[in-house]
Parts: C-alpha cells; sequence; structure tokens
C-alpha cells in the first residue's frame, strides 16, 4: 500500500485526464509548437508559394515573384499600424494609469472628426467638392488640432464629472463610458446624419509615386510619419519629463505616489486630456484616411480593443507592438487568402487574437496582475 | 432570512400575472412587448448568470443569440442568401443549438483565462467579429442578411403559443439556473468568482468551471435566439452589432446585474420604453419644446443612455438593486421607528 501512494501522488489530476507532471510540461508546449508551425507556413506562403501556376490565385503574389505587390501591401500594413497607434496609444494610456476602460474612445474618435470636418469647410469655404488643391498644410492640421482638442476636453469633462469618484470600480466606469457612447453616438446621428463624409488631405500630401512598378498614394506615408512623431513625443513625454515619471510611477503603484504628495487628481485628468486627445487626432487621420460614417466609432472602438489585447493593456510598447501586428495582418490577409476565400479574411483577426492570448493570456507586453 | 422568501414569492406571483396575461392583454402588448420582453429577458439573464455566478461580464451572450439566429436562417430558409437548405424548422433547432453550443465552448475555452475587465473587452471583440464574421462571409449570409425563415406550423398565427414557449423557457431558464448555484459545480463556480487563485490551489479546474459556465450560457442565448429568429421570420448582421450588443447588456445593467429577475425586468423597461416612449407625457412633450427634437422618440437610445448613466450613478445594481434596497430601508425604518419609541418610554418611566 505504502509503495503506490507515492506514484499516485505524482500524478496530477488535470480535468479529465491524469497526468504526471513530465506530460504536463510536454502539453504546455503544444501551443508553442502550433504557432511556431502555423507562422512559418504562413511566411513561406507569402514569400514564395502564393499565387504561383501550382498554386492557389491570390490577389498579391509572393514577394519573390511579384515584389511590387509584396511591398505595396507590406506599405498599406504598416501605414495602417501607424494610424492604429495612434487611436490605441490613448486608449491603453488612460487605462495603464486609471484602469478605466474607455467604451467612449470609438465615440470620441467620431466626435473629432465631425468637428474637424466642420472646421475644414469653414476654413476652406465651401462644404462640399472640396478639392485637395484647396487644403493647404493649414486647412488640413488646424482641424486636426481642433476636433483633438475637442474630442479630449469631452474627455476630461466625463472624466470630472462621472468617473472622479468611482475610481477602481472598473465595470461601474466601464458601464458609465458606454451610456456616454450611447448618448454621444446618438446625437452625433442627428447632428450630422448617417452618410459618410470625409476630411480632405492636403494638396501637398497627395501625390502618387512608383515604387517597384506599383503606385502608392502618399498621403499613407504623410500619415505614417504623423503617427511616428506622435509616438516619438509620446515616448518623450512619458521617459523623459517629470509629468512622464509620475504616470509611470502611477501605472506601478498608484497609493506610493499619492503618498509622496503628487496630486493624482491633476495627473489623471492630464491622461484623460491626452488619451482623448490621442482619439481624436487618430479620428481625424482615420476620416482623412478612408472617411467616417454611422459605425466607425464602433469600428475603432474593435480596432483599439484588438490592439490593446494583443500588445497588452497599459503598455505602449504594447500598443506599437499590437498596432504592427494588427496593422500588418488586416493587410495580408485578404491579399495573400485564395482569391475566392478573401472575405474569410475577418477571421484572421480572431486567429490572431486566439494565438497570441492561447501563449500570453494578458498579451505580448501585458503584466500578470 | 426572510427576504429569499419574499424575493421567490414575489417572482411566483409575477409568474402567474404572466400566465394569466393573454385573457386581458392586448394582442399587440402580447406579441409586440410581452414576447419580446420575455426573449430578451432570456438573452440578458445568461449575462446576469455569468456574471452573478461566475464574476464573468460577457458581451458576447448576443452573438451567441445571432449565431443560433444565422444557423437556424441557413438551415431553414429555402431562398434569398446564405446556404438555403430547406429544412424542417423543428428539426433545424437541435443542429443550431449544438452550432451554438461548440462556438461557445471554443470562445469560452479561449477566454477563460481572462478576468474582470479582460473578460469583458474580449467578448467584446468577439461580437464584433462576429458580426463581421456574418457581413462579409457570403456563404453564410452576407450584410443583407438571411429572410423568409419559416416558424414551425404549431406557432405560425398563434402569437400566444410563441408567447407561452418564451415564457416557460423563461421560467425554465431562471429555475434552472438557480438550481445549478446550487449544485457542486454551481458552489465551485462562485468560489471561482471570489478567489480563482485559492480555488486553483485547492484542486479546481479554474477555466473548465469558466469554459462551462460560458457554454450553459451560450446554449441559453442560443434557445433565446431560436424563439427570436420565430418571431422575427429574419435575420441580419446588423441585428447582431455592436449597438443591439450593449442594448442586451444595458438590459442585464438596468434590471441589475446580481439579480437574475432582474434581466427580464430590464428587459420590460427597454422594451416598454422603446415603444411607449413618445407616449409617456413628460418625455414626449420634450421632444416638442425643445425646437430641434433632441429628446424625440427617434432619440430613443439617447434616453436609454441618460437612463443607464443614472442608474450607473445612483444605484450600480440596477432597478432590482433599488427594490431590495428600498425593501430593506423600509423594514429597518419600521425596526428604528419601534426601538426609539420603546428608547423614549424608557426615557419617560426615568423622568
Amino acid at each position: 500500500m505504502t509503495d503506490v501512494a507515492p506514484r499516485e501522488a505524482a500524478k496530477v489530476k488535470l480535468g479529465l485526464l491524469d497526468l504526471t507532471p513530465r506530460q504536463i510540461v510536454l502539453m504546455r508546449r503544444i501551443p508553442v509548437v502550433i504557432v511556431t508551425g502555423l507562422v512559418a507556413f504562413a511566411l513561406a506562403w507569402v514569400l514564395f508559394l502564393a499565387d504561383r501556376s501550382w498554386t492557389a490565385h491570390t490577389s498579391a503574389g509572393s514577394a519573390i515573384a511579384e515584389p511590387g505587390e509584396f511591398i505595396v501591401t507590406l506599405l498599406d500594413g504598416i501605414t495602417f499600424a501607424g494610424l492604429l497607434f495612434v487611436v490605441a496609444s490613448g486608449f491603453t494610456l488612460i487605462f495603464g494609469l486609471m484602469r478605466t476602460v474607455n467604451m467612449a474612445h470609438g465615440a470620441f474618435f467620431l466626435f473629432a472628426a465631425y468637428i474637424a470636418i466642420d472646421m475644414q469647410q469653414k476654413f476652406v469655404g465651401k462644404t462640399r467638392n472640396i478639392q485637395n488643391e484647396d487644403v493647404t498644410m493649414l486647412k488640413w492640421f488646424g482641424p486636426l488640432l481642433i476636433g483633438a482638442a475637442f474630442a479630449a476636453l469631452l474627455g476630461v469633462v466625463m472624466q470630472q464629472l462621472f468617473l472622479r469618484w468611482n475610481q477602481g470600480q472598473d465595470l461601474r466606469q466601464a458601464i458609465i463610458t458606454v451610456a456616454v457612447t450611447v448618448i454621444l453616438a446618438d446625437q452625433l446621428l442627428f447632428q450630422y446624419g448617417g452618410l459618410a463624409r470625409r476630411v480632405v488631405w492636403p494638396g501637398d500630401a497627395v501625390h502618387f509615386f512608383e515604387i517597384f512598378g506599383q503606385r502608392y498614394a502618399s498621403s499613407r506615408l504623410f500619415m505614417l510619419g504623423i503617427s511616428i512623431v506622435v509616438g516619438i513625443c509620446l515616448w518623450v513625454w512619458l521617459n523623459r519629463t517629470r509629468m512622464g515619471m509620475v504616470i509611470r510611477a502611477g501605472v506601478d503603484d498608484q497609493e506610493m505616489v499619492r503618498a509622496l504628495g503628487i496630486n493624482v487628481a491633476v495627473v489623471f485628468g492630464i491622461t484623460f486630456f491626452v488619451g482623448s486627445f490621442l482619439a481624436g487626432m487618430g479620428g481625424v487621420m482615420g476620416a482623412s484616411f478612408s472617411g467616417v460614417a454611422l459605425g466607425t466609432d464602433g469600428q475603432w472602438l474593435l480596432n483599439s480593443l484588438i490592439v490593446v489585447i494583443i500588445g497588452g493593456l497599459g503598455s505602449i510598447k504594447g500598443a506599437v507592438a499590437g498596432s504592427l501586428l494588427f496593422g500588418l495582418v488586416s493587410a495580408f490577409a485578404p491579399a495573400y487568402l485564395p482569391a475566392d476565400y478573401t472575405f474569410y479574411s475577418i477571421i484572421f483577426t480572431l486567429v490572431v487574437l486566439a494565438i497570441v492570448l492561447a501563449v500570453r493570456p494578458n498579451g505580448l507586453y501585458g503584466r500578470n496582475e | 432570512m426572510k427576504s429569499p422568501d419574499l424575493r421567490t414569492a414575489a417572482v411566483a406571483v409575477s409568474c402567474v400575472l404572466l400566465v394569466l396575461l393573454p385573457l386581458v392583454g392586448s394582442d399587440f402588448f402580447i406579441d409586440f412587448v410581452m414576447t419580446r420582453t420575455l426573449m430578451l429577458g432570456l438573452a440578458a439573464s445568461t449575462i446576469v448568470f455569468l456574471s452573478a455566478y461566475g464574476g464573468m461580464d460577457s458581451l458576447a451572450q448576443w452573438m451567441m443569440f445571432g449565431i443560433a439566429g444565422f444557423a437556424v436562417g441557413n438551415l431553414v430558409a429555402d431562398s434569398g442568401r446564405g446556404l438555403k437548405l430547406d429544412w424542417n424548422p423543428w428539426t433545424a433547432v437541435p443542429v443550431a443549438l449544438i452550432v451554438v453550443t461548440i462556438a461557445a465552448l471554443t470562445l469560452g475555452a479561449l477566454a477563460a483565462r481572462s478576468t474582470g475587465i479582460y473578460f469583458l473587452m474580449l467578448t467584446l471583440t468577439y461580437a464584433v467579429i462576429g458580426f463581421y464574421f456574418f457581413g462579409q462571409v457570403t456563404t453564410f449570409s452576407g450584410f443583407g442578411g438571411v429572410t423568409g425563415i419559416d416558424a414551425p406550423d404549431f406557432f405560425l398565427g398563434h402569437p400566444k403559443r410563441l408567447y407561452y414557449a418564451a415564457l416557460v423557457l423563461s421560467v425554465g431558464a431562471y429555475v434552472g439556473f438557480r438550481a445549478i448555484a446550487r449544485t457542486p459545480f454551481g458552489m465551485a463556480l462562485q468560489g471561482v468568482r471570489d478567489d480563482p487563485v485559492r480555488m486553483a490551489s485547492l484542486g479546481f479546474n479554474v477555466s473548465l468551471h469558466r469554459t462551462l459556465a460560458f457554454t450553459l450560457a451560450g446554449f441559453v442565448a442560443g434557445i433565446a435566439g431560436v424563439l427570436n429568429i420565430w418571431w422575427n421570420g429574419q435575420i441580419d448582421p446588423t441585428s447582431i452589432g455592436i449597438s443591439p450588443t450593449l442594448d442586451l447588456f444595458i438590459i442585464a445593467v438596468i434590471g441589475g446585474i446580481i439579480h437574475l429577475e432582474g434581466a427580464w425586468l430590464g428587459a420590460f423597461v427597454f422594451v416598454g420604453a422603446n415603444i411607449y416612449l413618445r407616449d409617456i407625457p413628460l418625455l414626449g412633450d420634450i421632444g416638442g419644446v425643445i425646437g430641434e427634437r433632441i429628446l424625440a422618440e427617434e432619440r430613443f437610445n439617447t434616453v436609454i443612455g441618460i437612463v443607464l448613466l443614472t442608474i450607473m450613478l445612483v444605484s450600480p445594481d440596477g432597478i432590482a438593486g433599488i427594490i431590495a434596497r428600498t425593501r430593506e430601508r423600509l423594514r429597518n425604518r419600521s425596526r428604528t421607528n419601534s426601538t426609539s419609541t420603546v428608547a423614549t418610554g424608557t426615557n419617560d418611566s426615568h423622568n
């Protein structure tokens, strides 16, 4: 009897199976092996296999055969990732410091976009058929800053009125922001109607150039440039200023920061301002890039969520990684899926999400709580 | 100790009233208000179940509702978009429920390691991906949606039968959820809600419990989805998009997310507000008073948003919470009144 007992103890009950610790360690590796295999296949497909005479037909050719189409897809992915980063960094900044999931982030995006559209029409002096040539840099950056500032103010007002005094009740705060979203989206629909509208790129930013025999619009690179500038400013602000230091300390240990005599309420307000400002900036850029309409707010809330779930909530580094991964996948999936199945590309977003969560439940740069 | 009895009694009385309702209510009221209330309540009760017993705030329940609807639609419809398999409506039901259960099992297993606000966001992501899936994958629907889905002959042209079906299923789900809470599985689930780490070190498989709870909730939401498709006869991706998803969550929250019966209460308020808002004297007038009709009936979302905001600011556990607290306060007041009279009585005797 006593001989049997230790061997029994060595087995660990795991659901329906009895496993030894060694088997469990091996089982833990299964997801990693599967993921590595999938990624390797995807790379091989995109680089060598796609759209050859002996493989399935895809809308873009493999990197070896059609470097131009590959580069264009890559640029599409990276420039879209830039826009994703601007929006999602605001979301993650707010969450990182305050643990507030701002469901109104998408609504702020839309709000800023509509303000900017109105402003641009005022600046240019006509309400329809605005051409790129009519728009100088000032007539694009002006609306951008005004729209983003309005979104930022709205964010601060929401935070001060509704969120300041129930700090720490994360579900309640999330539902309050849902309520704000519902109201704001409905009033925006009422004010601006359901038709798609857009901000017009400045004429100086819109040129076409040739890259490996493919035409490419410089406005996307212009957008990427702005995103990079935003990223650098954010990095400098968080890592090289006193304010940023306080915010990073607040992410780690809010009680200690408070105990050191720093006015956390002011820091919260400023963070909410910046986070909503970024949502608004993203909104104006997105409105120039692909236009906004009814429902765009939900779409961009989703985009921010996917980016921060992949990258890890509260981490700017994670926002960069998440935007790049999501941006690249959403550019490559439709281009490199077999032509009859391109509509399945939405599933790839889910697959990426599943893979990341299977390996790292808190996202790539998320921390265990 | 008396309050659970009172609560059960209140639920039982409302059940009896609901059974008798078709005798007095108009057909419109039964079909468009009460049947919808019961269906939405049934779906919302799965959110409450997950939240109250599992500590999981799920936004994916409306998608489960929609998956069941699309499954039935693809199997039953014989023209238009989708697979058009032209099955008998009854045989489509078990298949649709199996589909939705498998979907819930898979998505639940994926989300089981996330908790709290992460779970909320992940399930929201599921919901929106579900919307785009049915929108873009034209094999199953496309943005136009599936139309011409027949209910079984038993229900065709008999709104009261469908009402009773919804009522029976709602009562079944309510009793079932409360019974499950008392089984060993339900107890363990509540343990997982309160302290996952401790439960894990006691040898419970935390993510398995979460996954199974999510699967069960998905199954029940699927039942509600089947009912809805019989009621509605059509489904399109917009009807499972982000705003109806939030609406269902709002229903659960308005009712009170920790009280199971709150789901139906919230659904009643929501549906009632949706239909009768223009008839409410004060609100209807505001639409006319403010020249541009900021609060008119077509601005229903604004009203429901303001209601939600108010409830969240005043009473985070919703209408059911307000009722529970009012009862508590009344009881306390009567008790303090009696003690204070006793106290003054003794004082008097001293003087």
